[in-house]
């Protein structure tokens, strides 16, 4: 398990590179990177600040990739986050996962993000046209993560 | 004593990120520590609004209002995350 809170960039090759080194039984890497986008509710984003809650993001980040090594058959997994200010195009987030099939790593890739977005203890702060804001939680990020629960309850 | 923390928006309307407080003797968990610092003036008391989206979590961990409240915990009040 590899989880990691920087305000420096990362380098998705090299941290696959990484993440799968030294493991032939690896036959899928599953990733996703978040990234700052422009426009956010039709306002204009020049840039952002990333909040969090240090003592309780290794904590919580550590318990969501727990949580997914117990319901799929994946090797490892990595979670990296940015803090501080980025600017639209940076990359703000991966998660990577490794596993022998594509299956349980895009599941286990998806499940990791959805639970980040709405359990792990991170803020966004835009500076946009008209000033800064903090961004408001979305119900849709919530329903995105209720989506694992009622899919564990039916099987 | 406890060691309470507020981050983002709630940090920005107390104009507070962390204090320590005595444990009151009023205060059994996270509800009846709400209703206290709410009772501090009209910031606190709009931040903390029932039916305000906010999130409490005891020693790191997200929890709901009934969660008991010891000595020494670590308590932090913040809105929904905005992470990712």
């Amino acid at each position: 398990m590899r989880i990691r809170v920087q305000t420096e960039d990362f380098d998705v090759g090299a941290e696959l590179a990484q993440l799968r080194a030294g493991n032939p039984k690896i036959g899928a890497i599953a990733s996703f990177v978040g990234l700052v986008r422009d426009l956010n509710e039709n306002a204009e984003v020049s840039e952002m600040i990333l909040e969090h809650y240090p003592a309780m993001t290794q904590k919580s980040l550590e318990g969501i990739v727990a949580e997914a090594k117990n319901r799929w058959d994946i090797y490892d997994a990595l979670v990296i986050h940015r803090v501080g200010k980025l600017v639209p195009t940076d990359q703000i987030v991966l998660v990577a996962v490794t596993s022998s099939h594509r299956g349980e790593a895009f599941a286990a890739c998806e499940f990791i993000m959805d639970y980040l977005k709405t359990q792990a203890p991170f803020w966004k702060k835009e500076q946009t046209t008209s000033g800064s804001r903090w961004v408001d939680s979305r119900e849709s990020d919530d329903k995105a993560a209720q989506r694992w629960e009622t899919k564990i309850e039916s099987k | 004593m406890l060691k309470l923390l507020y981050f983002a928006r709630l940090r920005e309307t107390f104009g507070l990120a962390e204090e320590e407080l005595e444990l009151p003797a009023q205060v059994i968990n996270v509800q009846t520590l709400t209703e206290l610092l709410r009772q501090r003036g009209e910031v606190w008391e709009v931040g903390l609004a029932s039916g305000k989206p906010y999130r409490v979590a005891v020693n790191q961990e997200m929890v709901g209002p009934g969660t008991i409240i010891r000595d020494g915990d670590e308590i932090a009040f913040f809105p929904p995350v905005t992470g990712g």
